[in-house]
């Protein structure tokens, strides 16, 4: 439920464009969401759809030139991020919003113990001394199930498996109890059973410090276990966005009942011929006009072609950029539900 | 089933790679700069020889003998000690500096590249054993060398390849040609070395990437692999590293030069210019200022072609 | 034993690549022993899909097959010959017979040539086909695979990455192979690319009649692939069945664990499902734990487990399995495990 009160992270119609020798690339064209205190929201997309150029651009990371968040309003708790300077977001980053990314073995600093990298997210926002910081990465380190944390404590980032790094990287991320988590494909790198593993971890971390999370993936079955909102981006902008339950039985939008169907489906007969979105992912420096999609759909018709498709409300929580929205919408309904 | 459907061309990396080469002001002039020198040292002297009839060598028999002469509208370089022209001498011997600098950098790729291609494909023992004659041979002063090839096939020693091509420049039969040749090779064997060290590092990055993989599944075989395959994929840095060659052969050679061991009287490079200039530099600057700035200016283009080909030649990729 | 079947293509026996590290001044000798004792038999014109987790040494098994690593050890039987044993130059004679699709649709093409020439090479190096006529099977080939024609003098650089990985199946295919190592071809593209690159290699297959070694970490993928599954883990294999019986009815406890942690794209069934955490890391296959490589992550494991290394035995019809505390009267051993039987199987 929208309770005013309950949002924490209200990003309206946010642009990112980047300045390139291929000219101006729309990384992120105008995204709207909201999330909620305590709630998971999934970013689903796959390459140039701008998922983690969105995800940079709320923590105010995107290198300036060649980047620039050219309009949009990101409001965190009230506060207007892009409003502030330099120094107050340093002070929120890491404090109140933390981000793990992909792959822990760059995100973390190969020359250093990882017991100082830890220490210095709290010493640098909470004011730990030395004592105290190290007392509570030991806190942490045991929280996000490290064994034998007392002596690893010691060790270097390469002394770890590529999980356990991942771990490190939660551990730091929620040292200082923030409020928003952003997890850009974190488990992508990591191998099926250790993702399972990190990602009732999430799970836990989340219900018991009551963190908000954003989940950026481009994997279906992640998101259906984690999330209770989706949002699904196609070149820069938000093709759909509804409850997770909802987007997965009736989805409103041609891409996205094209990824449901394209991922082998156990429950599906074996052998038989995978439904295929045709065509290549688009090449968000060279936009056709009208819809983005318009050349993969298989619904396409002139106007989608031509004319921009409108942002279309099917229900309060549930909105697609489709110029036949409802009509996939009622299609989905009938076909009793994608799954 | 043959249609004829009308080809794409593709734009190669060597293509995008020029392209991004000609925006880079500094390169473009080095470009420039070099090419007009070249232009200059191949046909200046004949040019100049129709017009005023002096030649590098040549000092004039006749009574007007003008030595050591400041610029002149007949002089625009002035005359040396010997009343020649120094503009002549000046594009002679760019001839020679240029040959040098380009010869010697043939050599030392064709050497160092096979060498260290090699080298970083095959691994294990050969590798090191290659790479340590290597060490050695880098701990030798590259001046005892040069020198001791010099003296060992100097003069009457002088293999025959060596008098037979410098024969087709310098007319048969022709000593201090011959010499100079000599010299060229001699550099080119020591400069080699490190061209070998950094083709041997980009191909021990190379060959583990997937594609050398595939070619191996596909049956290629290994010297195939490596020249069709690592080899010019190794190229971007080897480029760079051969257009920073030259201008430092050119150096050796002017140092040489001055020591007396490298190019002998009457001909003339632009080091052994220098070096004759400095000698009467309080009275007449000009004998050293001419060569030494068109030594100069040649080298920074050379260095400035270096940036912009070692920048054009490495893309950063960047994906949103 | 393994099953000599009259219509197995490639009989691989008992096959070992262990590599040394290490062995300076200051440090002892390590053995990783990426593949330690597979046997495996690979039907003609089947899908055998490989699956297992990081350093399983499922690519190596695949790239030791080709010869593109060098086994250590054991056997693998093709049309007569053994191609462990062969000669390189023999070796490369065979390589007309069994190629491979790699994983890396950037690294895996030469950055320096045209796509005629990559998809070309194969043909010229065993000279199949005149030079006149070269260009024109490379054309062919590129619209079998779904490119069009008129890229045949472009880069790899100027194509996407599923394009890219069809220019790869393109050059798999040009010597007309019987058999195709595919070592994870679509973990790295898009989604949407990855159904579409499943389907050409299952259209290609009927077409050509190819046998496929699918190796894949993608568990949904290679169930869909796949007519038979093994299971890979430290270099052995712990279970190899039937694609559906793997999915339907797992009997190791590893592969049980495994699929229980596959996300199912399905809220309805990620909110009920019971997940089976394993705890703790994938072992490095340096010092693979002794006896079943499994037990210091099982559930089930008993003392046994530590001393007794379990050898891969028929549990249900064409369903095996190495477990010791399974066995063909008691297959499930969730329920040996309640009922308290100890180490029954062999």
């Amino acid at each position: 439920m929208s309770d005013h009160n309950g949002i924490i992270l209200s990003v309206n119609d946010l642009k990112t464009y980047f300045q390139t020798e291929d000219g101006v690339v729309k990384a992120v064209d105008g995204i709207t969401f909201t999330l909620e205190k305590g709630e998971t929201l999934g970013i689903v997309g796959e390459s140039g759809s701008g998922k983690s150029v969105t995800n940079l651009s709320v923590m105010r990371l995107i290198p300036e030139p060649p980047g620039k968040i050219v309009n949009g309003d990101i409001i965190f708790n009230g506060i207007d991020v892009r409003a502030l300077s330099i120094e107050e977001v340093r002070k929120i980053r890491g404090k109140r919003i933390a981000m793990i990314f992909q792959d822990p073995m760059t995100s973390l600093n190969p020359f250093l113990k990882i017991s100082t990298q830890l220490m210095e997210v709290t010493r640098l926002h909470l004011g730990h001394s030395k004592q105290q910081a190290r007392a509570h990465a030991l806190k942490m380190l045991k929280m996000v199930g490290i064994p034998d944390a007392e002596s690893r404590l010691n060790n270097y980032p390469h002394e770890f498996s590529g999980g356990m790094r991942q771990r490190v990287m939660i551990a730091m991320a929620l040292s200082c109890d923030p409020e928003l988590l952003i997890a850009d494909e974190p488990t992508t790198a990591l191998d099926v059973t250790i993702q399972a593993q990190i990602l009732e971890l999430i799970k836990d971390l989340k219900e018991r410090m009551g963190t908000s999370v954003i989940l950026i993936t481009h994997d279906l079955g992640v998101v259906a276990g984690m999330t209770e909102k989706i949002i699904v981006m196609y070149a820069g902008k938000v093709f759909e966005q509804a409850p997770t339950k909802e987007l997965f039985s009736t989805p409103a939008n041609p891409y996205t009942k094209g990824l449901l169907k394209s991922v082998p489906d156990p429950a599906h007969e074996q052998g038989a011929e995978l439904y295929q979105i045709p065509g290549l992912p688009p090449d968000v420096a060279h936009l056709p006009p009208g819809c983005p999609f318009a050349e993969r759909c298989d619904r396409a018709q002139d106007i989608c072609r031509v004319e921009y498709p409108p942002f279309v409300q099917i229900n309060e929580n549930h909105h697609s950029l489709c110029h036949f929205a409802r009509e996939v919408y009622a299609e989905s309904i009938r076909e009793g539900g994608v799954k | 089933m043959a249609e004829n459907v009308e080809i794409i061309k593709g734009t190669s990396l060597g293509r995008d790679a020029w392209n991004r080469l000609l925006k880079n002001k500094l390169a473009v002039f080095g470009m420039i700069v070099l090419g007009i020198m070249v232009i200059a040292v191949i046909i200046g002297p004949s040019i100049l020889y129709a017009i005023t009839g002096f030649t590098a060598e040549a000092i004039p028999a006749d009574g007007n003998l003008i030595s050591s002469f400041p610029p002149t509208w007949q002089h625009p370089m002035g005359t040396d000690e010997a009343g020649r022209d120094l503009l002549a001498r000046v594009l002679q011997g760019g001839r020679i500096s240029l040959m040098v600098g380009i010869i010697s950098t043939i050599v030392s790729l064709i050497v160092g590249v096979s060498y260290g291609a090699i080298a970083g494909y095959l691994g294990g023992r050969i590798d090191n054993l290659m790479m340590r004659i290597v060490d050695i041979i880098y701990a030798i002063p590259y001046i005892l060398i040069v020198i001791v090839l010099l003296s060992f096939f100097g003069g009457p020693n002088t293999p025959k390849w060596i008098t037979a091509m410098s024969d087709l420049f310098g007319g048969a039969g022709n000593a201090g040609v011959s010499q100079i040749f000599l010299l060229f090779f001699a550099l080119g064997l020591v400069s080699w070395l490190t061209m070998a060290r950094v083709v041997r590092g980009q191909i021990l990055s190379l060959k583990n990437q997937e594609f050398v993989m595939a070619a191996k599944a596909t049956g290629v075989s290994t010297p195939s692999i490596i020249f069709r395959h690592l080899v010019p994929n190794a190229l971007g840095p080897v480029i760079v590293y051969a257009t920073l060659t030259v201008p430092s052969v050119m150096l050796t050679e002017a140092f040489l030069s001055f020591l007396g061991l490298g190019v002998q009287a009457p001909y003339a490079s632009w080091g052994s210019l220098c070096a004759d200039g400095i000698k009467n530099i309080a009275i007449f600057p000009w004998q050293l200022i001419f060569p030494g700035v068109t030594m100069a200016l040649t080298l920074f283009s050379l260095n400035f072609l270096g940036d912009g080909l070692r920048d054009a030649l490495d893309p950063q990729t960047r994906k949103f | 034993m393994t099953e000599t079947n009259g219509n197995s293509l490639l009989s691989i026996q008992n096959l070992q690549v262990h590599y040394k590290l290490g062995g300076g001044l200051f440090s002892s000798v390590k053995t990783v022993k990426a593949v330690d004792g597979v046997s495996l038999d690979i039907k003609k014109g089947e899908t055998l899909g490989l699956v297992g987790e990081s350093g399983c040494g499922k690519s190596t098994l695949g790239k030791a097959i080709l010869r593109l690593t060098e086994p250590t050890g054991g056997k693998v039987l093709y049309g007569g010959r053994d191609l462990a044993h062969l000669p390189q130059s023999a070796m490369r004679e065979q390589r007309k017979c069994l190629q491979m699709i790699f994983q890396d649709p950037y690294a895996s093409l030469n950055p320096r040539m045209t796509v005629g020439n990559i998809i070309g090479e194969p043909i010229r190096t065993f000279k199949l086909a005149g030079d006149a006529s070269v260009e024109s099977r490379v054309q062919d080939l590129m619209e079998t695979v779904g490119l069009s024609r008129r890229f045949i003098k472009r880069y790899p650089h100027e194509f996407s990455g599923g394009q890219r990985q069809r220019i790869g199946i393109a050059r798999a295919l040009a010597v007309n192979p019987d058999f195709i190592v595919a070592d994870e071809p679509i973990s790295a593209l898009d989604v949407s690319i990855q159904a579409q690159i499943m389907n050409l290699m299952e259209r290609l297959q009927a077409e050509k009649d190819l046998t496929y070694l699918f190796i894949s970490h993608d568990l949904r993928a290679v169930r869909h692939l796949s007519d038979r599954v093994a299971v890979m883990y430290l270099g052995k294999i712990v279970e190899l069945a039937e694609s559906k019986d793997i999915y339907a009815g797992p009997l190791m406890p590893y592969t049980i664990a495994l699929i229980s942690a596959v996300p199912v794209p399905d809220p309805e069934i990620e909110a009920r499902r019971e997940r089976i955490i394993l705890t703790g890391d994938v072992p490095s296959p340096i010092n693979p734990p002794k006896g079943c490589h499994f037990h210091t992550r099982c559930q089930y494991a008993i003392p046994e487990c530590k001393t007794i290394v379990p050898s891969l035995v028929e549990i249900k019809p064409r369903h095996k399995a190495a477990c010791i505390r399974i066995n063909s009267e008691h297959p499930h051993i969730e329920e040996n495990a309640a009922a308290g039987l100890g180490a029954i199987g062999s």
